[in-house]
């Protein structure tokens, strides 16, 4: 395959970013979930934590 | 302090993930699309008779123009969220125009990138300072992370979420500004010379860049879920705070003391 | 809309006075962008014919660099002794305190622009071949700058960073007016065969839209 260089690359450098990204994101969500009682986890309701 | 509970601390719930495994699987199929069933670019000079053409390196398009398309569509909904934050002044507007300001600029970076990389094999070049396109992606890209960097000041979260909608709503007034003067500016484009239309698109090509725009569509989903969820939670986690410190205050002075501070007669 | 006018007034000639006392911008700012000036001339390795090709360019860079600590200053005299909270209950509008703001943050810059193009004439031998035109972007163009700038300080401030935060979020939003300005003196200085007035038209629109948002948004900033 020609370009095969650049082709890795920037297939590569997406998939490792938005993996990296992804993962960040759900063990910042891991974290931030204990320290958070589980009645005020509820993101769907309409309760809202602060006032606007 | 943490409180014990039945579910599983996580942003994932049973909806997430099964996006998360379609998301996967629709990966899956793009790559066996881009890379295996789709032919590369190669068309005949017609006077010298050479192979000419883009070949490989136009299975990064069918990365680099989804992720563009899928920019602008979270950068759209940012704005569109700052928009309402300042009209209803709910969090959930700017939970909402963080998250997705946070996500697009992930994918913005990652059109910058990908599109230098595919514009070194086929325009001769890492950047092209003319190109009307690429410098609007770029200001847009540097526009948001300035969006980011005031985020993460420590500020009361309402005078922050109120500022930040005003960055991200002058950001987006800003846009056509810098379209329109950079087009000016140089009239030749490198993103004119080779654009879809000059591509040969045919049936597959066309229909592996829809699947492209429908399975980025679906990671911008996932992440852009999960994103809001850890906002969401960071406000929640903020309140809980201030609330279990006013509680331990309370228990540690005097009953009475406190009742008779705050009125209350026993 | 008089009383708007008025109280903007007063809002300027305060920090114009406050600017006249201290004379930061007489002692610092403008040194300042004589420096950079001779910066661009040792970097650029002071070959007149380049620095004059260039001039247009690094006048505006050098002036963008300048409006970055205008707008610091501005910013700062109000966190000082708590005076926005002063400002605040004295009643005045939140509009009016923009554009006096603006107005002081545009009169500095255009003293700035003045000893920046007798900068760039012993400097780098250009020569203003438009007179009118060098004026009239020029105005447009602080205009725009001063008005955007304002806002942005406003959005950065109170928050212990303004002058790390202030550059990333100010400079980006102002690409289309650091061209425009570019190209409108590469025709007044004659650097280039463009026209000029035609980017002028795109500078004056800039700063149309600044001046309006900042006035708007400003009230919501501030609000409580």
């Amino acid at each position: 395959m020609t370009h095969l260089g650049y082709l890795l690359g920037g297939w590569g450098v997406a998939a490792v970013l938005l993996t990296v990204y992804a993962v960040s994101v759900v063990r910042r969500g891991r974290a931030l979930s204990v320290s958070v009682p589980e009645d005020q986890r509820r993101w769907l309701t309409s309760q809202n934590p602060t006032d606007g | 302090m943490t409180n014990p509970t039945s579910s599983v601390a996580t942003t994932g719930s049973p909806g997430s993930r099964a996006l998360g495994l379609a998301t996967l699987l629709g990966l899956v199929g793009l790559l066996v699309l881009a890379f295996v069933l789709t032919e590369p670019d190669v068309r005949i000079h017609p006077s010298t008779g050479q192979e000419i053409g883009q070949f490989d390196a136009v299975r990064l398009l069918y990365l680099h123009v989804p992720m563009a398309v899928i920019t602008y569509v979270a950068y759209s909904l940012a704005a569109f969220a700052s928009a309402g934050y300042l009209i209803k002044r709910t969090p959930w507007w700017d939970v909402t125009a963080h998250a997705a300001a946070e996500v697009g600029t992930v994918f913005c970076f990652l059109v910058l990138v990908t599109g230098s990389i595919w514009g070194r094999p086929v325009w001769n070049t890492w950047w092209e300072w003319g190109d009307v396109r690429l410098m609007t992606t770029l200001i847009l890209f540097l526009m948001f992370v300035g969006y980011l960097a005031l985020r993460r000041t420590a500020a009361d979260p309402r005078v922050q979420a109120r500022r930040a909608a005003v960055v991200a709503l002058v950001a987006i007034v800003d846009l056509p500004l810098v379209n329109r003067s950079v087009e000016w500016w140089e009239n030749r484009t490198l993103h004119q010379k080779s654009t879809l239309g000059e591509l040969k698109i045919e049936d597959l090509t066309l229909f592996t860049l829809m699947i492209g725009f429908l399975v980025f569509l679906m990671v911008f989903a996932w992440l852009l879920l999960h994103r809001f969820r850890v906002g969401w939670l960071t406000l929640a986690a903020g309140e809980h705070q201030v609330a279990a410190a006013i509680k331990e205050r309370r228990a540690e002075a005097d009953g009475s003391e406190v009742a008779s501070a705050v009125g209350e007669t026993s | 809309m008089k009383s708007l006018l008025s109280e903007a007034w007063l809002v300027a000639s305060k920090d114009l006075r406050i600017e006249a006392r201290s004379r930061v911008l007489t002692n610092q700012v403008a040194p300042f962008a004589v420096l950079v000036l001779v910066l661009f001339g040792f970097a650029l390795d002071a070959d007149q014919r380049t620095l004059r090709m260039f001039a247009p360019g690094l006048f505006w860079v050098a002036v963008l660099l300048c409006l970055l600590l205008a707008v610091q200053r501005s910013s700062a005299v109000e966190s000082a002794d708590d005076a926005a909270t002063g400002l605040r209950m004295a009643g005045l509008a939140p509009a009016a305190v923009f554009l006096g703001k603006s107005a002081a943050i545009l009169v500095q810059l255009l003293v700035l622009e003045l000893l920046l193009t007798a900068g760039i004439i012993v400097f780098y031998g250009s020569s203003v071949k438009n007179l009118f035109l060098w004026l009239i972007a020029g105005l447009v163009t602080a205009l725009a700058v001063a008005a955007t700038g304002t806002l942005y300080g406003a959005l950065a401030s109170g928050l212990g960073v303004r002058e790390t935060l202030l550059p990333i979020l100010l400079l980006p939003v102002l690409a289309p007016v650091l061209i425009g300005a570019t190209r409108a003196y590469d025709d007044a200085l004659g650097a280039a065969a463009v026209d000029g007035w035609a980017w002028t038209g795109l500078l004056a629109m800039f700063a149309v839209v600044a001046s309006t948002l900042g006035a708007l948004a400003y009230g919501a900033l501030v609000e409580d």
